[in-house]
């Protein structure tokens, strides 16, 4: 791990608290337990924390252990794609799984701002070329690329 | 017939709601597109249970229907009930920091969906789904 | 039209064990390697008793009465495993109609000299033993459907194969018309695959469909969303001009990049993966000289 869990004075201990790695310019997060509330919001406030840190430019949730995903945890991925967004980086949710997707389909839930890819690998690529792009400044012919 | 019946009153319990309804639907044979579509329902009304009814708890059974077998749950509260149910069914309708689709999408995934609420009366939402 | 209640329930209850016997005489007269002696016993027995309970507790000639209820899951049960063990219907009903023989045996010997009660009576059982038979076809019908169904099932899964036709590029041709269920194993198998190949890009291909219903449509629509929460896309191809007319028509809105034909929806699909096909200018001849 990057950087150690924190210990604060909330409810949770930190054992509670989802782990988030620094991966390139990317922090990662796999959730691999059903998720409730405090955990969810531990996991909001330690991103949001992380996210300002330098170089972390794009966050990469990786939600293929979730056999579920309900409007509860939609909106926790929301949230935290907006949080992100305000803070001048990317998110990414990956691996999906066929199941999850199509019943999140019938629930009607869209997840607004919120792009998604295959695997986390797909994931990084996406969170590197928006990079890339945003690096790229509109200049006359005479300049460089990125 | 498995018989189980879950008080709701913590985050966690949602969690269990979650497990005692996977454990039925596998049990009802149920395929795993079907199993995701009712415990995902399954999750939102105990939220919605917990979240609004200020607890209460569910019941959840399997069912069978001449050779239909399904996977049934009750969710019962005590607390404020729902006013205008129709309009709580809307999409995007929200009393708190939902999105908004906690009773018309779980709706959607199940293949009977009863509700009864009356305010200061509690509600009483009944849903099942058929293999 | 008043008719004397039948009395059949008071001889059942009377001479179920001579009625039994006299049956399982007729029955065991033709035996049938499939139901060994005691199983036949055991079946003809447990009829005979419940027969007798239901005539007493209800009336004989509502055979659908709660009365009758668990006479009626006896006979559900055997007929289903006679269907699913290969007897024929022929059989099947013949096994119980066969009660009647033993039945009007019992009547002429109680009403021998009533000749129009033994008639009334006669009716009665004819048409109650009539109506067992063919409550035990129905079921029997209904189970030789399961199996189809589960057999549709089955074909189901196996005629909606994925394609790959690159790396990161699906294709899905779906033939023939398309029900709801054939629809649903589709795409899942469509997603499923998504993962497996780690493709970008999925073609669904209809060339080969006739119609498509509003269902279908939704079923396709529903799986494009579900594609694209999960990181892929898809191209639909092969929409006919009859089922582009029907769907305007429906208020069916596709979302999604159409093309007239999977080849120009490989092209694109490739295009936007960042390929390109190249002439290399050594072609190597289709014929052997």
């Amino acid at each position: 791990m990057d950087a150690p869990c924190q210990f604060n004075p909330r409810e949770t201990r930190p054992m509670d608290r989802i782990p988030i790695l620094k991966l390139g310019d990317a922090l990662l997060v796999t959730i691999q337990v059903d998720m409730h509330d405090r955990l969810a919001m531990a996991l909001e406030e330690d991103l949001t924390t992380r996210i300002v840190e330098p170089g972390a430019k794009g966050v990469l949730i990786d939600i293929s252990a979730l056999e579920i995903v309900d409007s509860f945890i939609g909106r926790t991925l929301a949230n935290i794609a907006m949080i992100a967004k305000l803070l001048d980086a990317d998110t990414v949710v990956v691996g999906m799984r066929p199941a999850v997707a199509i019943t999140l389909v019938e629930l009607g839930l869209s997840l607004p701002g919120v792009r998604t890819a295959l695997n986390a690998e797909r994931g990084m690529a996406m969170i590197k070329r928006r990079l890339d792009d945003a690096a790229m400044v509109p200049a006359d012919e005479d300049e460089g690329g990125s | 017939m498995a018989r189980n019946t879950v008080p709701i009153h913590a985050g966690e319990d949602v969690v269990r709601v979650r497990q005692e309804t996977r454990r039925c639907a596998i049990e009802a044979g149920f395929g795993l597109v079907d199993q995701t579509k009712i415990v995902t329902a399954a999750s939102e009304l105990a939220r919605n249970t917990l979240d609004h009814g200020g607890g209460g708890q569910a019941i959840i059974d399997i069912v069978q229907n001449g050779a239909k077998r399904g996977v049934r749950i009750v969710f019962e509260d005590n607390g404020p009930g729902i006013p205008d149910i129709a309009l709580a069914l809307k999409d995007g309708y929200t009393t708190g920091k939902g999105m908004g689709l906690g009773l018309g999408g779980a709706r959607r995934l199940c293949s009977e969906f009863a509700i009864e609420s009356l305010p200061g009366k509690g509600t009483r939402i009944i849903i099942t789904r058929w293999k | 039209m008043a008719k004397p209640a039948s009395r059949l329930p008071v001889i059942l209850a009377e001479s179920a064990k001579l009625i039994l016997a006299d049956w399982l005489a007729t029955l065991k007269a033709t035996p049938d390697a499939r139901l060994p002696a005691t199983e036949l016993e055991t079946q003809c027995d447990s009829i005979v008793t419940r027969l007798a309970q239901a005539c007493r507790d209800g009336n004989v000639s509502s055979v659908g009465a709660a009365s009758f209820a668990t006479l009626r899951d006896i006979l559900t049960e055997l007929s289903r495993t006679r269907a699913l063990q290969g007897f024929s219907p022929v059989e099947t009903a013949t096994f119980i109609l066969s009660l009647k023989q033993p039945l009007f045996a019992r009547l002429r010997a109680v009403y021998s000299a009533e000749p129009e009660r033994l008639a009334t009576e006669m009716l009665t059982v004819s048409e109650l033993i009539d109506a067992l038979g063919l409550f035990m076809m129905e079921t029997y019908q209904r189970a030789r459907e399961e199996v189809i169904i589960r057999q549709q099932a089955e074909i189901s899964e196996l005629s909606t194969p994925v394609v790959k036709l690159w790396q990161g590029i699906l294709a899905l041709p779906l033939i023939g018309t398309l029900d709801s269920a054939r629809t649903q194993v589709a795409m899942e198998n469509l997603l499923d695959s998504i993962v497996r190949y780690e493709a970008d890009i999925a073609i669904i291909d209809i060339t080969g469909v006739p119609t498509v219903d509003t269902l279908v449509a939704q079923h396709l629509l529903k799986t494009v969303a579900a594609a694209r929460l999960m990181g892929a896309d898809c191209i639909i191809s092969g929409i006919r001009p009859q089922i582009a007319q029907t769907m305007v028509h429906l208020g069916v809105e596709l979302n999604v990049v159409s093309k007239a034909n999977l080849s120009d929806a490989f092209a694109l699909a490739l295009r936007r993966l960042g390929k390109t096909v190249v002439n290399h200018g050594r072609p190597v001849p289709v014929q052997p000289t």
